[in-house]
């Protein structure tokens, strides 16, 4: 038999250090990285939007305030939205004014547009995280428990009845989700209030209408990657120490498959900021959707911009959250070109 | 061919069934109805359901369900327009990289994957600003905003393809891009864009449905299912099948494109196995044994592990695979017992069964299974039983890379042992745990102890492992393939500690390995396994010399060792191992046998001990090989 030599083992300091360098260059790599993505996207973003009034065909102006409007209140219009100046120069003013936190004048209201918007933003903001917290509160243990309950091929039926349930539920869409929940819990039983936002149960059925989609979705996902996990060699060694099945689940499955249920998470949260659009225009929410829809149709450009802008902003944020998030979960994750 | 697999599965029948019907409606809506959903019935304004009404009429008394099946039109045209707009754009980017050369497509990319991380939504409401509101508008709204995602598709696809050789025989020809991607490229990726796209065209729809439904689609007098929602929401309390109804159609349709697009995806992508079918064969295999029901014999006397006819049987694709087919054998106190064969010879199932680590549906049946005096087959108190052997049976894995927890630092992995079977605090645990990494000779235990297993190396990670082993006091170590996934010096070091281990706790060892050498190095006693049976057990010091087994005999020829002649090529093995599905009759082995004669292919040898008690398979067992072989051999 060898008997165990010391020089076999690498000298202890050399290797803290090498992976201390290592550590703090990966991370930050990973911050240089995210940051400059995060930065390009929001100089997209921004331009995207101060572009837009210049991608309407015609005279957006004329457009807004109708055929009928005299040529002088065009053109005092055109002036107070700095139209009339060359492209760099409007660009530019845009840029500084919104770095100033001035997202310029409603042409319906004549409100500061700043100003509208921070007063729906928190109604739209409670709303999507709600619905984002719900529909993580239910989708991880129904997929944990399905994912134990169908592993190998017992409980087809239920497996069925779950697969079967979720493509239905997920292929719903939100708004007409909305609709058929006002129908049966707000007309047919009058349990909840059919609109407006007053007191906590105007909040059930809009959040209702939003979660019920992705919880289905995510506890799918889940699901799957519990099942995937529990295929894995050190599923296999926390048996061998026999550990009870609940221990193994939990501790042991459940936060390797975290992972890729939180990206998905994310995508949802993102396009559940997007989908309070359609849901608040069903219950009347007094949000941002509500406020970006009315304004399209009146073609109200700079409420329009100020609302695209936060709306993405939000999406944005959102993104880099959830990578950070991973980032901080699964370390080796900062290693790879995310 | 395959559209009738896709129709005779349940969800592309539903599928199939629902758009036919829908496109149906959708042509013929229109022509039939159209007076009909237009006329107004002043004497029934706002109407609830009636025989002349089904779902009623709206304020104008014009029938809903007429008005409903007409809109399919417009709602089915305006979904496939935008579908369409959004994928041939989407093709048109994700080309571009193959297109138009490196800096531009790098550009096109990049801008893409910055638009996909906006919700579709958006990017549609986005563009309804720019075309503005109405149908045109909305269309093209849709589309463009649908394009980044089938553009990050294309190209996806269209990189999966440009590496095959076809693409660049192609190229190498002087084809221009434009033809090799036209004529080369896109009939290859054709397949996934089009059930893409049709599952896409679900998701347009519900999308314009409710562009529609916010009043930036469709414009009055023209309707589409959305406009009709919208209509029908300010009535919901008096009239609520007016928004319903039009709601029920979108979910149809949108489900008519989701389950053809699928049904099409699941025929285009690998069979699916059955499960139920699986299972069941297996029970029935299990429940055509009528011999088993035999008394089992009484354990060997003075063995921390008596094994008396195990068979493991997994469910396999086509027929139950029969792992192992019978293996008996005995492990004394302290004693340690290799067990050698190439792959698929059922060693690893053997040893994973032993340590009651199969699963469902995988079945484990023996006559008995005894670990230190307890019958692991006979259903105990699983608390006290888990605790027993959480404790005193190790079990160390073959990729020490895999089984350790990557969430979890590997302390607390160590320390779980005692918390849960020792009833150690959390501190006094994790103590103890790096009282044991010590005891393998990590260096710095403590601060290992904190780490994450991926800043471990493998053969840290397997020392470790015995760590873990060591919280209790073992009586048997399953060893399966300990070092096959380290490097030779490393295996060394590995080795040195079980034997070390085995030393300081008198443990006996069950080591499963495909390396004779390691095998005859560290074990007292050896089992050959081939197709799932024992056919060699001996001394391990004899294996070189007085294997009688034809096959272990071989394998032994095949390891090289300091008398070998390197001017002669290694010995191997002729032919393949057996497909454990389809176990032929007679001797196994006898295929690649080259004494076999037609007994042996025919009758199954027993497996016999003689008097010093080594227990041989064979018909021939013993017999002078053929010249070629006996040579390396001698």
């Amino acid at each position: 038999m060898q008997r165990l030599t010391p020089a076999a083992v690498p000298p202890a300091t050399g290797l803290r250090s090498r992976v201390g360098g290592l550590w703090s260059h990966r991370w930050l790599r990973f911050a240089l990285r995210r940051t400059g993505r995060l930065l390009t996207s929001l100089w997209v973003l921004v331009t995207a939007a101060f572009l837009m009034i210049h991608l309407v065909p015609g005279d957006p102006v004329r457009a807004a305030l109708g055929p009928t409007a005299p040529a002088e209140l065009v053109l005092a219009r055109k002036q107070e939205l700095g139209l009339l100046d060359p492209l760099w120069r409007q660009y530019a003013d845009f840029l500084v004014h919104l770095l100033q936190g001035n997202l310029g004048i409603s042409i319906s209201t004549r409100l500061p547009v700043g100003e509208m918007i921070a007063q729906r933003l928190p109604a739209t903001a409670e709303l999507a995280v709600a619905a984002f917290l719900v529909s993580m509160v239910v989708a991880v243990p129904v997929g944990v428990v399905m994912a134990v309950i169908t592993r190998r091929g017992k409980g087809r039926r239920t497996e069925l009845a779950f697969t079967g349930t979720n493509v239905v539920l997920g292929a719903i869409p939100d708004f007409l989700l909305g609709v058929g929940l006002v129908y049966l819990l707000a007309v047919q039983s009058d349990l909840f209030p059919v609109a407006g936002r007053a007191g906590f149960d105007s909040y059930v059925l809009p959040v209702l209408a939003l979660a019920i989609g992705p919880s289905a979705v995510l506890s799918r996902i889940v699901r799957v990657e519990m099942l995937a996990v529990m295929e894995a060699d050190y599923i296999r060694t926390a048996r061998a120490k026999r550990l009870t099945p609940s221990r193994v689940h939990l501790v042991h499955a459940l936060p390797n498959a975290v992972t890729a249920t939180l990206t998905l998470g994310g995508l949802l949260l993102s396009s559940l900021v997007a989908g309070t659009v359609l849901v608040e225009n069903v219950f009347a929410w007094p949000g941002l959707g509500g406020a970006i829809v009315s304004s399209i149709v009146a073609k109200d450009y700079p409420l329009v911009q100020g609302t695209v802008l936060v709306y993405g902003i939000g999406v944005l944020l959102i993104n880099t959250l959830v990578d950070v998030a991973l980032a901080l979960l699964d370390p080796r994750s900062t290693i790879g070109d995310g | 061919m395959r559209a009738a697999r896709v129709l005779l599965r349940p969800v592309g029948f539903a599928g199939f069934g629902l758009l036919a019907i829908v496109l149906l409606v959708a042509v013929f809506a229109p022509v039939l109805w159209e007076g009909r959903a237009a006329a107004t019935d002043t004497g029934n304004l706002l109407a609830g359901p009636s025989a002349e009404h089904w779902i009623g009429t709206d304020n104008l008394g014009r029938d809903l369900l007429f008005r409903v099946l007409v809109a399919t039109r417009l709602s089915i045209a305006l979904a496939l327009a935008a579908t369409a707009i959004g994928m041939v754009l989407g093709v048109v980017l994700g080309a571009a990289p193959m297109l138009a050369g490196r800096r531009v497509g790098r550009f096109v990319t990049s801008s893409v994957n910055v638009l996909v991380a906006f919700p579709g939504l958006l990017l549609v409401l986005f563009f309804a600003v720019v075309f503005g509101v109405g149908a045109r508008g909305a269309a093209l709204a849709v589309g463009l905003a649908g394009a980044p995602a089938f553009a990050r598709l294309c190209h996806t696809l269209l990189a999966g393809v440009s590496e095959r050789d076809y693409i660049a025989a192609a190229r190498i020809a002087g084809v221009s891009r434009l033809r090799v991607l036209l004529r080369h490229a896109l009939p290859n990726i054709a397949e996934p864009l089009i059930v893409n796209a049709t599952m896409a065209a679900g998701g347009v729809l519900l999308t314009f449905s409710g562009l529609s439904f916010l009043g930036l689609g469709v414009q009055a007098p023209s309707y589409d299912w959305g406009k009709l929602m919208q209509d029908g929401l300010n009535g919901i309390y008096v009239h609520p099948l007016a928004a319903l109804g039009p709601g029920i159609a979108v979910i149809l349709a949108g489900l008519a494109f989701n389950l053809t697009g699928e049904a099409f995806a699941a025929a285009f992508g690998i069979d699916v196995v059955p499960g139920m079918a699986r299972v069941r064969a297996v029970r029935k295999a299990a429940g055509e044994d009528p011999e088993r029901t035999v008394a089992a014999p009484d354990p060997v006397a003075g063995s921390i592990l008596s094994v008396d006819d195990l068979r493991v049987t997994i469910p396999g694709a086509r027929r139950p695979i029969q792992a192992v087919r019978g293996v008996t054998f005995a492990i004394r106190d302290g004693e340690a017992v290799g067990v050698v064969g190439e792959s698929g010879s059922g060693k690893s199932v053997t040893a994973l069964a032993v340590a009651r680590l199969l699963e469902r549906p995988t079945r484990v049946e023996a006559n008995h299974l005894v670990f230190a005096g307890e019958d692991l087959m006979a259903a105990g108190d699983p608390r006290s039983l888990r605790e027993r052997l959480g404790t005193s049976m190790v079990v160390v894995f073959q990729d020490p890379m895999t089984s350790f927890n990557p969430a979890h630092r590997v302390g607390p992995q160590l320390a779980e042992v005692g918390r849960f079977h020792q009833g150690l605090g959390r501190k006094a645990a994790f103590a103890r745990a790096v009282d044991r990494l010590r005891a393998v000779r990590l260096r710095e235990p403590e601060r290992r102890a904190r780490q994450y297993p991926f800043e471990f190396s493998g053969g840290m990670r397997q020392r470790a492992m015995i760590g873990m082993g060591l919280m209790g006091t073992p009586r048997l170590i399953i060893a399966d393939e300990p070092t096959t996934a380290l490097d030779v010096t490393v295996q060394r070091q590995v080795l040195g500690l079980l034997a070390e281990v085995r030393r300081d706790t008198g443990a006996a060892l069950l080591l499963i390995s495909h390396d004779v050498s390691v095998v005859t190095e560290v074990c007292d006693r050896v089992l050959v396994m081939y197709a799932g049976l024992i056919v060699e057990e001996l001394p391990a010091r004899d294996l070189r010399t007085l294997a009688r087994h034809p096959y272990t005999r071989a394998l032994v020829a095949a390891v090289p060792d300091m008398e070998t002649d390197l001017t002669r090529p290694l010995a191997v093995i002729p032919g393949s191992p057996v497909d454990p599905s389809d176990v032929p009759a007679g001797c196994a082995f006898a295929s690649r046998c080259p004494l076999a004669d037609d007994h042996c292919r025919a009758a199954e040898p027993p497996l016999q001990a003689d008097a010093a008690g080594n227990r041989v398979a064979c018909h021939k067992a013993g017999r002078p090989l053929p010249a070629e072989t006996a040579e390396v051999t001698a």
